[in-house]
């Protein structure tokens, strides 16, 4: 499954990648996005596989089950969830701002207008 | 949406999300919830009262302005961390108050902390939702 | 000790905000700052040779550095000093700026410089000093470019800032070749930085010894502006003339001065260290006084003369016999008085009549009569003419050379020269503006106010009271001061004559010959300033501050050519440049660890394949879509089934969290991008080929990167850590959660601070953009 899943990390770089390349700065808010996705399960990936063990002490006993999930990784995806949201937000509404001020979504077209 | 079968489940969906944003932000300790998870479910509820009335109706609901959630959030984060000082422990450290209540619920500074960080979820999001969508 | 730097700097920031309560009398009242140090300093009067006081706060304890200071009699000769004329130029520029609304800048900024300058003096430790030596740069740089909205200031300010800032360097680099070779002779890490303790280990033997005499004597060179690095200072003349006043002609360019005295005694033995000192001193003096004769602005007549003082004082350390340190000790303080002096008066007439043109200001005695007293006592002070303390110290001077025989009469040689100069322009200082015919155009001239005369008459009157009964000077200061440069106890016994002696009368008869050509010479300055000046300006043009240009201007190109090579300002051409550098970058090691990944056996379940495989088909239907809409759907759908996979591994929280910010995501660019025009094709088929094949290739690379973990054995210890402790110590049951608000709550903080940026910012742009747009309708 790890091979799969490193598959999965890859192929949404490479789609958050051609995104980003688009010249257009909608596609680049959406090349973002995936980026996120991709980074978040690098991540998670990275911290080992594990199925229906969660890194929750069971009620009653002082320490997880052994072969828990790694919740250092767990952690810090989540605040990068939350974080790569609020980043995107502000993202997008300042290419929407450049789009309304420029006319334009190219980006190499905003270059030739700031000149 | 002028829906009235959405407004109306609105309305009754709306409290239950927030009752239950608070549920998963009190429980967040032990099952899965917590602050960023409570937050964003709150923020879910408002806008989902945003779009099934508008932005101002979801401003009055809320009451206080999101910029003044965000600001009392990073407060009280911040703010829990400086409770330890008064122990004359470092800075963050967590203090718990010995109470055991009758749910599995601990007090102290962490649980503070926890709110500070829905508080911020909820005000920045909404913040983000509600100034976009009154545009 | 480090009250008395950390008051004036704690006035300093005080000082904008007191300007706005006080207006004009800030000046005044920030003045009692320099004049309660100044009496805290003179407590400690009169001081015995070799006396000192030491005091050490602990700051970096693993190099040895600690906040070291000591109280000797050169740093509170120093000390005296910086507080007095610092009192006596705030009073003055309080006046001279009583009505300009960046007084309080200015204020601050003297006060800044005051606290510096006595950081330097006091540090025992090199490094201490070192720190306080740059923030009298910046200071200076700060003050030079006071008028910023002038292009000149600006390019004299960053002139100086990057000659005396390169200087700097180069003394860093001295000092902790110094250190190191102070390390190895034998001192103690918490000795090694300390001046005091360096000067008890004999460090001429180091292979180290030389390169570090070199860079120090290049640092202070540069702050003393010593030829070839002599041009920043007049240049450094754009400044409000209180600055000019007190940094650029009494303390900071003293600085280097100040250095080499103080390492004085650790280089003393070598015969480089004289040679070097003697022969920059001897040149600097003597071209420095001859490019001062051709200058026609009062201020640049000054400066030159300054660094041509500045000359006789690194000569005369580099001298350094007895009676050479004598003749530094007598010369450093009567410089300071007068030419502070001086400066002033060049303020208050340029105050008074709107011009620094010695050849346009004359006559102006009946208008400005105690300005021109204290003007002509000053001038004669420089000109060193008896009962004044500049002949004591001219005295001295040719005393001390006649010791040194053949030598000697080089530089008496080429000091009498430099002396016949300074003669001739400390005349024309004092008799041009006040005497002759009125000109025209000054009329209006009148007596500057009373916090001007204070000053300049103070400070010359000083020089009279010092030079009549030099006595006083010797027993409370001299003699200690003379001490803590030499290493060895000197005695001083100042008299403005010293009876009939072969060795004083060869003196005093050098000395009358000098006022006497000096005086023929002023006689005939005015015909020949016209000559002189243009040859000076020829010479300029090809001197040192020529290399200067060059050097910067050629630097400005090479970085505007390096900025528009790399610089395109084209996010395409930048995205692929970064996964092109990823990809080279990558390659090599990730081939290196196949062999480990291809050994990988993993299991897999149907469901789990399938689900992978939908999450691809969403993102490659997201990639693909024409239609903005759908593309914003098929990347929800994209986000929920990376949730489900969170969900099969033991993530619930992410799972949770992923599914609430897909759903706000979707409604966000929504609401975003609904009224947007279609996509359209920007790029050529080629190109985007192209592209797909970066993209691709960068994907593999990250895809090998994410196997390439399977080859890192992390250690697990953090983890089991945190979760054995969650439930006793942090009663959580929820290791993630814990982990987020208890173990790492300061990193989440952190987070949730940028959240909360973020939200803010999203409401700037569009709010501002939306208040904006009111304007321009009601406009």
């Amino acid at each position: 499954m790890f091979v799969v899943m490193a598959l999965l990390v890859g192929a949404l770089y490479a789609a958050a990648f051609y995104l980003l390349l688009a010249r257009s700065t909608v596609k680049l808010i959406f090349g973002l996005l995936l980026l996120g996705h991709a980074a978040n399960l690098l991540i998670f990936s990275a911290g080992g596989l594990v199925r229906a063990n969660p890194a929750i002490v069971p009620s009653g006993v002082e320490a997880p089950l052994p072969g828990y999930a790694d919740p250092i990784p767990q952690a810090l995806i989540l605040t990068a969830i939350v974080i790569s949201f609020a980043v995107l937000a502000f993202a997008a509404v300042l290419v929407k701002r450049a789009y309304v001020e420029s006319g334009t979504d190219d980006s190499e077209e905003m270059r030739t207008t700031e000149q | 949406m002028n829906s009235i079968v959405f407004k109306t489940t609105t309305r009754v969906v709306t409290p239950l999300l927030l009752a239950f944003s608070l549920f998963m932000l009190l429980r967040g300790h032990n099952e899965p919830g917590g602050g960023f998870i409570g937050g964003l479910l709150a923020v879910t509820g408002f806008a989902l009262y945003a779009l099934a009335f508008d932005a101002r109706q979801a401003h009055a609901l809320l009451r206080v302005s999101p910029r003044t959630l965000t600001t009392i959030g990073l407060l009280l984060a911040v703010a829990s961390g400086c409770l330890a000082w008064l122990a004359g422990q470092p800075y963050m450290l967590g203090l718990w108050l010995p109470v055991e209540l009758p749910v599995e619920l601990k007090l102290g500074t962490v649980l503070l902390f926890d709110i500070g960080v829905y508080l911020v979820v909820l005000g920045a999001a909404l913040l983000v939702l509600l100034t976009l969508s009154e545009e | 000790m480090l009250w008395v730097i950390l008051i004036p700097l704690a006035a300093a920031a005080a000082a904008p905000l007191l300007h706005r309560l006080l207006r004009a009398h800030v000046a005044a009242v920030l003045a009692a700052v320099p004049i309660g140090l100044a009496l805290a300093i003179a407590t400690r009067l009169p001081l015995e040779p070799g006396a000192a006081w030491t005091e050490v706060l602990p700051w970096i304890p693993d190099l040895g550095i600690a906040l070291a200071f000591r109280l000797d009699g050169l740093s509170l000769t120093f000390g005296l000093l910086i507080c007095g004329i610092g009192a006596l130029v705030l009073l003055y520029a309080g006046a001279y700026m009583r009505t300009d609304s960046r007084l309080g800048r200015l204020c601050g900024l003297l006060l800044l410089f005051l606290g510096a300058m006595l950081g330097v003096v006091f540090s025992d430790d090199v490094f201490v000093l070192f720190v306080f030596w740059e923030l009298t740069s910046i200071a200076s740089y700060l003050l030079i470019g006071f008028k910023h909205e002038k292009q000149d200031a600006r390019d004299a300010a960053r002139q100086a800032l990057l000659v005396t800032g390169a200087g700097g360097l180069a003394l860093l680099a001295g000092l902790v070749l110094l250190t190191i070779a102070a390390s190895q002779m034998g001192l103690s890490t918490d000795q090694v930085s300390r001046i005091s303790a360096l000067t008890t280990v004999d460090l001429s033997g180091h292979v180290l010894f030389v390169p570090a005499l070199l860079l120090i004597v290049l640092g202070a060179f540069s702050k003393s502006a010593q030829m070839p690095l002599h041009f920043w200072l007049p240049n450094a003349m754009t400044a409000p003339t209180p600055v000019s006043a007190y940094l650029h002609s009494a303390t900071m360019v003293k600085a280097g001065v100040f250095l080499l005295a103080r390492l004085n005694p650790v280089f003393g033995e070598s015969l480089l260290w004289h040679l070097l000192l003697m022969a920059t001193g001897a040149v600097t003096m003597l071209v420095a006084a001859a490019m001062a004769a051709g200058q026609t602005d009062l201020k640049r007549i000054l400066a030159y003369t300054t660094v041509s003082v500045l000359g006789t004082l690194t000569m005369l350390i580099g001298v350094g016999t007895e009676l050479a340190i004598k003749a530094a000790v007598v010369y450093l303080v009567a410089h300071a008085c007068y030419k502070a002096a001086l400066f002033m008066i060049a303020g208050s007439l340029e105050h008074a009549t709107g011009t620094r043109d010695i050849r346009q200001l004359s006559g102006l005695f009946r208008a400005m009569p105690v300005t021109a007293i204290s003007g002509i006592l000053a001038a004669l002070n420089m000109a060193g003419a008896p009962p004044l303390f500049g002949f004591i110290g001219k005295e001295l001077l040719l005393k001390a050379k006649l010791d040194l025989e053949y030598l000697g009469v080089v530089l008496i040689l080429i000091a009498s020269l430099a002396n016949v100069l300074l003669i001739a322009l400390a005349l024309v200082v004092a008799v041009w503006p006040f005497f002759g015919r009125r000109c025209p155009g000054v009329t209006l001239a009148h007596e500057a106010p009373l916090l001007m005369l204070l000053g300049p008459l103070l400070l010359a009157v000083t020089g009279l009271f010092v030079g009549l009964i030099p006595g006083t000077f010797d027993s409370a200061l001299g003699s200690a001061m003379a001490t803590a440069i030499s290493g060895r106890p000197i005695v001083m016994e100042l008299k403005l004559w010293h009876g009939v002696s072969p060795v004083a009368l060869t003196a005093l008869g050098i000395s009358a010959a000098t006022l006497t050509v000096g005086f023929a010479l002023f006689l005939r300055l005015r015909e020949w300033l016209a000559h002189i000046a243009i040859a000076v300006a020829r010479i300029g043009r090809r001197g040192p501050a020529r290399v200067y240009d060059l050097l910067f201007a050629s630097g400005l190109a090479l970085a505007e050519r390096v900025t528009r090579l790399t610089e395109t300002g084209s996010l395409h051409q930048y995205v692929r440049l970064v996964l092109l550098a990823l990809i080279v970058a990558c390659l090599y090691p990730l081939i290196r660890c196949f062999p480990v990944v291809s050994q990988l056996s993993s299991s897999w379940h149907w469901h789990e394949v399938l689900l992978v495989l939908l999450t691809l088909v969403g993102a490659a239907a997201a990639v693909f879509s024409r239609s903005r809409l759908s593309a914003i759907a098929l990347l929800g759908i994209t986000g929920l089934l990376i949730a489900v996979l969170f969900a099969l591994f033991s993530a619930p929280d992410l799972a949770i969290t992923q599914i609430m910010v897909e759903a706000l995501t979707v409604i966000l660019l929504v609401l975003i991008f609904y009224r947007l025009p279609q996509f359209t094709a920007f790029r050529t088929r080629l190109a985007r080929v192209v592209d797909a094949l970066v993209a691709l290739a960068a994907g593999t690379i990250m895809a090998g990167l994410v196997l390439a973990t399977a080859t890192v054995h992390l250690s697990p210890t953090v983890s089991e850590q945190l979760a054995r402790m969650s439930k006793p110590e942090a009663y959580g049951r929820n290791v993630v959660n814990v982990i987020l608000v208890d173990f790492r709550a300061m990193d989440t903080l952190g987070e949730i601070a940028v959240v909360a940026v973020a939200g803010l910012g999203v409401y700037a742009l569009i709010k501002l953009k939306r208040r904006r747009r009111a304007e321009e309708g009601t406009a």
